[in-house]
């Protein structure tokens, strides 16, 4: 008798724990081939990204009053448990996209070696962006960048974990607490994600994962008051106008790069500082100088 | 005595005369031997591609002495047609100015800082007739730092790659810049514009504001005379019909605002479904806090500076005062001691402290919020005696006590000689408090504790952090804000990035 799979029913990650969406709505993962359903995802709702909005908001100035070097070890912390869960990243993505084993591995190792690149900048990016002003008068001057804040994420399709990874870590990084809207066709690696941020000591609310309908939630996201900025990749130009449009309300940043699926293995671009700066602030600091 | 560095250079922002005094001193004004020096033209065009061009438009408007009310002479309203000549000649200009050699480049601009020294003292004075300001800061801070835009900026021109290490080797400019200035620093707001964007190799048209045109029609003389080449720089005066064109010409590539967080919206929104970019410095409302165990003379010192500084147009104005209450008292009676000796009047005047509102639109805006403040609860302390000049739009500088955080005083950006004085208990109160606002420009501590005083700048919202001091600014030093207060930086290593592509 062959035995019965169990399928798995993937839920949100907000505020540190998996809850269903209040909604009560799911949507079916697709195999990429075949009639197969590969698990059942939550359909968040727009109260589902309230919620973890707020979530992220109480825990930003938290995140950011840690030392870079603790933000720094638990993003390492995020890339050894992306490392064990390797192989399962890799078939995971190998049934959604269809794509061949070898090229999910490869995806899944750049995704890797990304959070080892910016849980790296965690203790280093200030000093690449900021600096000392030589004012013409008696006074010390200088210009620290600053987390921005609380910052959604819109996921690319493609590629759908490397692509939710090199969106994250840039601004996770400099003491942002972050709200990713999962993919909408390939929402399953960024849903288990979910599973390697809550068992690497990433604090509550710091990295929230919502799966559903972009369409139905990219407004509210625009619009959202808490929100301080927005990143996003490969957008249409509706898209892109509905964000800036609704950004403006309480002028939110918003950053929206293009990107082929190649160029996200691109280390130069990807791994730059300059992926950093769209999500901090420039502080400058006057003090003056004698004795 | 204090001899410190710091209380050297209040003196020359705040005068610090009849110390001494308990009742307002009624001194005659001196006669102002500026005035008569200076000529102006009956009627001003546009610089467009070099030249002073009639506008298409046909239209002028008046543009007025607000210490008089007097019309001082008429300028141009750009139309839309107007705008697209500017345009048209930035386009035009800017391959070849990008292609110039760097250090080329940079010597045109310090060609222009020279001239604009040289001529400080007229444009000073223009500064101050057509937008009310006294002459001691238009002389004093506006002109020279203005010249310092040039300079500092002139001198990036051929080290742009040394700029963002690893962001690419060859930064290129963005193209033509549309740039809209606010009234308040008419010369220096054109300035922070204009040079970071030449550096870079881009072209400009900006578009003063209604009410203070002058002193760049008399920087596009000097452009003029230093032989920039033409339509590097094209400046068009006119009102928000002259800005909206220029924002939506589908051939300016990057849209500088500075102005009110309302309009910067508006703009935001204009250009939502296009590939412009925008950076935006808008309004404030910041927070100057003062701690117990601060030296209280200079932190009293640094209020007046920080809110009377340019009549309170200033969109850093330190307009909340948050005091520790140990303190409040002695703050209180020093503030209302230092506030009777401020000399409100003729801004042409070496002597005057606070000069006229900058338009009658604006002045009513204030009493509004004045009238505001009362309704509310809030006791005004009205205690500056000076006669006002009959003619002339004036409003003595005065504060509020008895302010409730949620009064609307405590909220909105007034843009007057107005404070709101409020209390706290805590460190961690006063950081609640002052980040409770949607804006985020500008802040000051004050205080003798270092350990403090970093904890405290760190964490407040606010791109401008002044420790004990206030409404401080220089070229090389990044300005702008966090929240609503507006993104991008203007000045400094920071200020040159919304003007590459990198």
């Amino acid at each position: 008798m062959t035995r019965l799979n169990v399928l798995k029913t993937y839920k949100l990650y907000i505020n540190g724990a998996f809850p269903r969406t209040e909604s009560g709505r799911s949507m079916k993962v697709p195999a990429a081939k075949g009639a197969e359903v590969l698990a059942h995802i939550c359909q968040g709702s727009r109260k589902d990204m309230r919620n973890a909005v707020e979530a992220a908001r109480a825990a930003q100035p938290k995140w950011a009053g840690r030392t870079a070097y603790n933000r720094a070890q638990i993003m390492y912390r995020m890339a050894e448990m992306l490392e064990g869960k390797r192989d399962e990243f890799a078939e995971a993505l190998k049934h959604s996209t269809g794509n061949t084993i070898a090229a999910t591995r490869k995806e899944v190792d750049a995704s890797i070696d990304r959070l080892v690149c910016f849980a790296g900048w965690a203790d280093k990016y200030a000093q690449m962006l900021g600096c000392n002003n030589a004012v013409a008068g008696p006074y010390y001057n200088f210009t620290v960048p600053e987390p921005t804040g609380v910052i959604v994420v819109v996921c690319p399709d493609e590629p759908a974990l490397l692509g939710l990874v090199s969106l994250l870590a840039p601004p996770m990084c400099a003491g942002n607490a972050v709200v990713v809207i999962a993919s909408e066709k390939y929402s399953l690696p960024a849903a288990v994600f979910g599973e390697v941020c809550a068992t690497s000591d990433v604090p509550a609310g710091v990295v929230n994962i919502i799966t559903g309908k972009r369409a139905e939630l990219l407004e509210h996201i625009a619009n959202h008051r808490n929100v301080h900025a927005i990143s996003a990749a490969n957008m249409n130009k509706r898209d892109r106008a509905t964000l800036r449009m609704g950004a403006a309300e309480n002028v939110k940043r918003v950053s929206v790069i293009k990107r082929s699926a190649d160029a996200w293995f691109d280390v130069d671009a990807c791994e730059s500082p300059w992926t950093i700066e769209p999500f901090v602030e420039m502080k400058t600091i006057w003090h003056p100088s004698a004795t | 005595m204090d001899t410190s560095a710091e209380s050297r250079t209040q003196s020359t922002l705040i005068n610090g005369e009849a110390e001494s005094a308990s009742e307002p001193v009624q001194w005659e004004y001196s006669p102002a031997p500026e005035r008569a020096a200076v000529e102006i033209a009956d009627r001003y065009d546009l610089f467009i591609n070099g030249k002073f061009t009639a506008p298409k438009s046909r239209k002028h408007f008046a543009t007025i002495n607000p210490a008089t009310e007097q019309v001082i002479c008429e300028v141009a309203e750009a139309g839309k047609a107007d705008v697209t000549a500017a345009v048209a000649a930035a386009k035009a200009a800017q391959p070849k100015w990008a292609r110039l050699k760097p250090q080329e480049r940079a010597k045109y601009m310090y060609r222009i800082a020279r001239r604009i020294q040289e001529r400080a003292r007229e444009l000073a004075i223009i500064e101050s007739t057509d937008g009310g300001k006294p002459i001691r800061e238009s002389r004093d801070v506006d002109v020279p730092l203005a010249a310092q835009h040039f300079f500092y900026h002139a001198g990036w021109c051929d080290k742009l790659r040394y700029a963002f290490p690893g962001a690419g080797r060859d930064p290129k400019p963005v193209g033509v810049c549309g740039q809209i200035i606010p009234w308040n620093f008419p010369l220096l707001m054109a300035a922070w514009k204009i040079a970071p964007a030449l550096a870079c190799g881009n072209t400009c048209v900006l578009k003063p504001a209604e009410t203070t045109p002058l002193t760049a029609l008399r920087l596009a003389e000097i452009l003029e005379e230093v032989e920039l080449p033409a339509g590097v720089v094209n400046i068009i005066t006119g009102g928000p019909e002259s800005g909206r064109a220029l924002v939506e010409h589908n051939d300016v590539k990057k849209i500088a605002f500075t102005g009110s967080t309302e309009v910067g919206k508006l703009l935001a929104k204009m250009v939502a479904d296009t590939d412009k970019r925008i950076t935006l410095e808008l309004g404030g409302k910041s927070p100057n806090i003062i701690f117990a165990d601060a030296s209280i003379d200079q932190a009293v010192e640094g209020i007046i500076s920080g809110i009377y500084f340019n009549q309170g147009h200033v969109c850093c104005a330190g307009s909340r005062l948050l005091v520790e209450e140990g303190a409040v008292d002695i703050v209180v009676d020093k503030l209302t001691h230092r506030l009777q000796s401020l000399r409100v009047g003729d801004p042409l005047d070496k002597n005057t402290d606070i000069g006229a509102i900058n338009s009658k639109a604006q002045l009513s805006t204030i009493h509004k919020y004045l009238e505001a403040g009362r309704n509310e609860g809030a006791a005004l302390h009205e205690v500056n005696g000076q006669p006002l000049p009959r003619k002339g739009y004036w409003c003595r500088p005065c504060f509020f006590t008895g302010v409730q955080p949620s009064h609307v005083v405590a909220r909105e950006e007034i843009f007057g000689p107005v404070l709101a004085v409020m209390s706290f208990r805590t460190p961690e109160e006063a950081l609640e408090r002052a980040n409770n606002t949607p804006y985020g420009l500008a802040a000051g501590v004050w205080t003798d504790k270092g350990s403090k005083i970093f904890e405290i700048a760190r964490r407040l919202d606010a791109g401008v952090v002044w420790c004990n001091t206030y409404n401080k600014f220089d070229a090389a030093s990044p300005f702008g804000g966090f929240k609503e207060s507006g993104f991008g930086r203007e000045g400094g290593l920071q200020g040159l990035r919304a003007y590459l592509e990198l």
